[in-house]
């Protein structure tokens, strides 16, 4: 059974510059995997290229096993862009309702009302997009990309207009998703989102892939921390294995242990190891 | 095709037309009752075979014609001049692109949304136009329709090219590009009424050459022609002679032609579409 979302040796160029180096990423089936790289690295350029937006220089994307682009894939996707808008006149119903016509959806008011209701809109269903705030608008966004159950769901920074009321609402919603058997490439900046929702993470330093694996992988062991009858003291480059060893040395010096923690590195901190100095 | 239809007519553009519309046809009413009125009282030399009653309608129409033409590119200019990079600067288009629609689909249906709104629009005004000459002068052209499917054959072209444009150009050189095309057209086309006063091939030559290339120019030049096709002798020449007459391209060849040129087109656009990076 192929990917839910697969992308080989991806290369992109515009003009001189090459925005995508050769990008190797899937996305398996029911997994949730979230895309991280500082502002020009590429994520959105990939994003575009696997929802059928922008076309690869070389490589290939697919999703289900369809090409990119290809009315198969299309089928099986849903998509909230980075930046995007619906026509001010329509209401929440009508934007959902035209977006089940082009997707094919026989859900009719049904799934409507479900999708409204999952992303906080029920209130809204009748109010038109021009009267809403951007936070409704890009809840309104992250319903239409739910709209006809898509297997695989491609969502870049669906999170950049929330609040943190807002941002738990989604943060739900993907756990929700990938439970269903959804599949998810999560582009965002918001570290502490990836980190708490993605089975897997991607990032990506100009163009290329520089550090990938889950949460748990990608965070490194720091040290144990002894909090003694001395005071708090770090034993640096100590693993959870060596915890034990540790407490007894300390005993044995006739030192009192009141707790011990294992120190690992947070994703951030492999954040900004991986991209360096570039700011994002 | 709804999608496009609505889209269409939502946008303030249809509003500001249809005021402008209103307030010309208004006007228009005012001047055809003057000119008719006044029209009784003049009396040509006896040796000038002047058909008044026909110069007066078929100016006034042709002027009409000029005016409806006008609007009907300003309208359809405004509702397609960003189809593409516009809307796809503003994010409309992201949403619907990844839809399993097909480029093409969508870039005819916002085609065809246009076009079904320009045409019903070029038909209304030329119709009313018409029956305001024959309510306040009695005159009616010799073929009252196809002048008008004509004319609406001519915006069609321009919605055509408009959409081209906006596949490669933004929304404001777009409409800076189209809106110079039909100056273009209609400079080219009252400068093969001047060659032909002043009995000039070359000029007419090159007027004849832009209409082809810019055939919304010669549709309109065809629909001039057929208002005036039963005006004769003194009455014809000074018609000819212009600005609301004389064809130096018509017939069904250039029909033809502008069909094929809207198909042409309107598959370079649909091509380039899908292609087009967004």
């Amino acid at each position: 059974m192929p990917p839910a979302l697969a992308v080989h040796a991806l290369e992109k160029r515009y003009g001189s510059v090459r925005a995508l180096q050769g990008v190797d990423l899937s996305v398996e089936e029911g997994e949730l995997v979230g895309l991280l790289g500082p502002n020009g690295a590429g994520k959105s350029t990939l994003v575009k290229i696997a929802v059928g937006l922008v076309r690869a220089t070389r490589g290939r994307a697919e999703i289900a096993g369809a090409r990119a682009g290809s009315r198969a894939a299309l089928l099986e996707l849903g998509y909230l862009a980075e930046l995007f808008r619906f026509p001010g006149w329509y209401t929440a119903d009508e934007v959902l309702a035209l977006h089940q016509r082009l997707a094919r959806s026989d859900g009719g008011a049904a799934e409507r009302g479900r999708l409204l209701e999952l992303v906080a809109l029920d209130d809204a269903r009748s109010r038109r997009v021009d009267g809403m705030s951007k936070g409704m608008q890009q809840r309104l966004g992250i319903a239409q990309a739910l709209v006809g159950s898509p297997g695989v769901l491609v969502l870049d920074e669906p999170t950049s207009a929330l609040d943190p009321a807002g941002r738990r609402i989604v943060r739900v919603l993907l756990e929700q998703m990938r439970d269903r058997g959804v599949s998810v490439l999560l582009n965002s900046h918001l570290l502490s989102e990836i980190e708490l929702v993605c089975d897997r993470v991607a990032i990506l330093r100009a163009g290329e892939v520089v550090a990938a694996g889950s949460p748990a992988e990608l965070s490194r062991p720091r040290g144990v921390e002894l909090e003694t009858d001395e005071g708090p003291r770090t034993v640096e480059g100590a693993t959870r294995e060596d915890a034990p060893r540790l407490v007894a040395e300390a005993v044995a010096a006739g030192r009192r242990v009141y707790g011990v923690r294992v120190l690992t590195s947070t994703l951030e901190d492999t954040y900004l190891e991986a991209v360096g100095d570039e700011v994002s | 095709m709804g999608y496009g239809f609505r889209e269409a007519v939502r946008r303030k553009v249809f509003a500001v037309v249809v005021l402008l519309t209103a307030a010309f046809l208004v006007l228009f009413w005012l001047a055809t009752h003057y000119v008719f009125t006044r029209l009784s009282t003049i009396t040509p030399p006896t040796d000038v075979h002047v058909d008044t009653r026909t110069f007066a309608g078929a100016f006034l129409l042709g002027l009409a014609m000029f005016a409806t033409l006008f609007l009907g590119v300003v309208l359809a200019v405004f509702l397609t001049l960003g189809v593409v990079s516009g809307d796809a600067e503003r994010g409309l288009l992201q949403p619907l692109i990844v839809r399993p629609v097909g480029r093409s689909t969508l870039l005819l249906s916002r085609f065809l949304g246009a076009a079904v709104v320009c045409i019903v629009y070029v038909l209304a005004v030329y119709g009313i136009a018409l029956t305001i000459i024959d309510v306040a002068g009695n005159w009616t052209p010799p073929s009252p329709l196809a002048p008008g499917l004509e004319l609406a054959g001519g915006v069609v072209i321009v919605i055509a090219l408009s959409i081209l444009g906006s596949v490669v150009l933004s929304s404001t050189a777009n409409g800076i590009a189209v809106f110079m095309l039909f100056g273009a057209g209609l400079t080219a086309g009252l400068l093969g009424t001047i060659g032909h006063a002043l009995s000039s091939p070359t000029i007419e030559h090159a007027s004849r050459d832009a209409a082809w290339a810019l055939p919304f120019e010669a549709l309109y030049q065809d629909g001039l022609r057929l208002i005036s096709s039963d005006a004769s002798g003194l009455t014809g020449f000074l018609l000819q002679l212009g600005p609301f007459g004389g064809a130096y391209v018509h017939g069904w060849e250039i029909r033809v032609w502008s069909a094929a040129y809207l198909c042409v087109a309107l598959a370079l656009a649909v091509l380039l579409f899908r292609r087009r990076d967004l």
